[in-house]
């Protein structure tokens, strides 16, 4: 019974872990079909930001919640205004930049933080379920998962900036023909994703070394769960993150936490074959 | 003729340059730029002829490497594993390929396939170090990597190792060897569809010609010139590691081919060897970490100079001398920056 229970919590925390990393990517490659490879560096940045700040003596907190996301928010900024707003529309030149982004990052962490790998205390202590122990922070990472779906969601559903950032998406020339800055637009929704990666990053501080080339722990697992999920940026990711999720962790019980990766990969390669278009291109369409 | 003229020139500039080269840099260095060389010039093809991006061209570099040492250890002689080390990877290639292409994914999808492809080796070789992970005698030996393997000898005297200056000028005739081969593909009608496929797929469709085979084909070449350059590889460094499936591995094919210009066979040649060169000089100082500047270029290249270097210089050239050049010179140059478009930009079909 205590068993079911960590299985299903873990499992859980799986899913949390990969909506997490994929939110970022997911609204801008959702709503912009921009491809950010440089994904994994921002989460990667997030990190840093907050393990310095914690280093600073800023409660761990706020590190992890607010100077993080701003961080990685404002760099992304600065990215979309140097490099990706002269890229739109080009799909395979954003990606080959943003890859050359990724590793520009990762050259210029090892110069900054030098090549070795350093972490921030858990915030939370670990509790007991019956006969075993279990991390007190997954249950965090569960809540700012569900968090930040809901947050994702309400904006593009319930304001006014998320209706026209979703106007301006569909149809570029109406919502300038109405008087809104399609740039503008473009601008804050790509600054947005990159905040969603930072939180990610801050957000996973505390449970992974970080050193400068973790970001490639996260490409992949994020990239094919927004992939295969399609454009619906919140349902896709759901769904996707959902079956990926259960699937690693599922293989990582019966044997070894990198055959469940592989098991998340291959099942990717699987699904993409059958659903070309991802999960939300055949089901759930027109969904957000 | 003109083909024939042009096999000429090529070889002779190939072998002139063989010869001149090692004056200038040491012929270990050499040996190692050849052999990137090799694997640029085997994304140049599938990427620039037969607009198929892969993400993950060092998958099958790795897997010729494996390949290589795998079967040496368990044959003994080298020759043999030569040959399988192209083979096997041109197989994984032709299967791989033909689940994507038969699926008809594009762009996006099949960029990020051929990555978790590459992740996916990398993850499984990294974790192979336990005695039960053996094919034959051969233990794979994860993270570590295999050493101590046979390397290519010569053929009459399996005595005489082929290593240092012997190996150089070996890697240089394969690259010459596969360049010409690559022209010849290109120039023959198999290899007109495969640009009519890169052009326009449903036209081609429309033509009766099955998209799908063809770009299986492609892919499955590329895969074969990769893992003879992974093979060549594993000789000159005598130990394969799963480092050469890692992503970095993958982005820097990318980076020279696009740097050197795709879209032409000697563009990425002279972009892995040129890039290749300044990593090198680059990894003799500290100050500045060598995936920054890699990653600069990269950015640089994309936003600046599209084309590549060596598409730009070769019309620069030809403005300059604008009043010589013929007329079908001049129209095919044009023709090849309208070509461009449809590799580059199209992303959109997918959608």
């Amino acid at each position: 019974m205590d068993y079911a229970a960590v299985v299903i919590v873990e499992i859980c925390y799986a899913i949390a872990v990969l909506v997490l990393i994929s939110a970022g990517l997911a609204v801008v490659f959702g709503m912009m079909r921009v491809i950010n490879l440089a994904h994994g560096e921002f989460i990667t940045l997030g990190g840093y930001a907050a393990i310095t700040a914690h280093g600073l003596g800023v409660p761990i907190y706020l590190c992890i919640l607010i100077v993080a996301p701003v961080v990685v928010g404002l760099f992304g900024l600065l990215v979309e205004r140097l490099i990706v707003r002269f890229l739109y529309g080009r799909l395979i030149n954003t990606m080959l930049a943003t890859w050359g982004l990724s590793l520009l990052m990762i050259g210029g962490f090892t110069m900054i933080f030098g090549n070795t790998t350093t972490g921030i205390p858990t915030p939370i202590a670990g509790f007991t379920l019956g006969r075993y122990q279990m991390s007190g922070y997954n249950l965090f990472v569960i809540l700012m998962a569900v968090v930040t779906i809901a947050i994702v969601y309400g904006v593009l559903k319930t304001t006014r900036a998320g209706l026209i950032a979703r106007g301006a998406m569909q149809n570029p020339e109406m919502a300038n023909a109405f008087g809104y800055n399609t740039s503008r637009v473009y601008m804050m929704t790509f600054t947005a994703g990159a905040a969603l990666s930072g939180l990610a990053g801050g957000v996973m501080a505390p449970l992974v070394g970080l050193n400068p080339a973790s970001g490639a722990n996260y490409i992949a697992k994020s990239f094919i769960t927004v992939i295969s999920g399609g454009t619906a940026v919140v349902s896709g990711m759901l769904s996707s993150a959902t079956l990926f999720g259960a699937v690693s962790q599922i293989f990582t019980f019966l044997s070894t936490s990198v055959i469940g990766e592989i098991a998340l990969l291959v099942a990717a390669v699987v699904l993409l074959r059958l659903l070309p278009t991802g999960i939300t291109g055949r089901f759930l369409k027109d969904r957000i | 003729m003109n083909l024939i003229r042009e096999i000429i020139l090529t070889a002779f500039v190939g072998i002139l340059l063989m010869f001149l080269l090692p004056l200038g840099v040491d012929v270990f260095t050499l040996c190692l730029l050849s052999i990137y060389a090799l694997l640029g010039l085997s994304l140049g093809f599938i990427w620039g002829f037969g607009g198929i991006l892969c993400f993950g061209q060092a998958a099958f570099f790795g897997l010729g490497a494996y390949a290589y040492a795998i079967s040496a250890i368990n044959i003994g002689t080298p020759w043999g594993p030569f040959f399988i080390s192209i083979i096997v990877p041109a197989l994984v290639a032709a299967v791989f390929g033909a689940m994507l292409f038969y699926g008809r994914l594009n762009d996006v999808y099949l960029a990020v396939l051929t990555l978790v492809f590459t992740l996916i080796l990398y993850k499984f070789m990294n974790v192979t170090a336990g005695e039960e992970y053996v094919i034959g005698t051969a233990r794979l030996g994860g993270y570590n990597g295999i050493p101590g393997f046979e390397t290519l000898s010569l053929p009459w005297d399996p005595s005489e190792y082929l290593y240092g200056e012997s190996l150089y000028y070996f890697c240089l005739v394969l690259l010459l060897a596969c360049y010409l081969g690559l022209r010849w593909v290109l120039r023959s009608p198999f290899g007109r569809i495969v640009v009519a496929v890169r052009e326009n797929e449903l036209r081609a469709e429309l033509m009766g010609y099955d998209v799908r085979l063809i770009k299986t084909a492609v892919f499955a070449i590329g895969g074969g010139v990769a893992g003879l350059a992974g093979c060549l590889y594993a000789n000159w460094a005598e130990i394969v590691t799963p480092n050469l499936f890692s992503l970095g591995q993958s982005a820097e094919i990318i980076i020279w081919v696009i740097v050197g210009g795709a879209g032409t066979l000697a563009g990425p040649i002279l972009g892995a060897a040129g890039l290749g060169y300044l990593k090198y000089l680059l990894g003799q100082q500290s100050l500045i970490d060598n995936t920054l500047v890699m990653g600069a270029v990269l950015v640089l290249a994309v936003l600046l100079l599209p084309r590549g270097i060596f598409p730009t210089i070769a019309d620069l050239f030809q403005k300059r001398t604008g009043s010589r050049s013929s007329n079908r010179k001049r129209s095919s140059s044009r023709k090849r920056r309208a070509r461009r478009r449809p590799i580059r930009e199209g992303g959109r079909n997918g959608e």
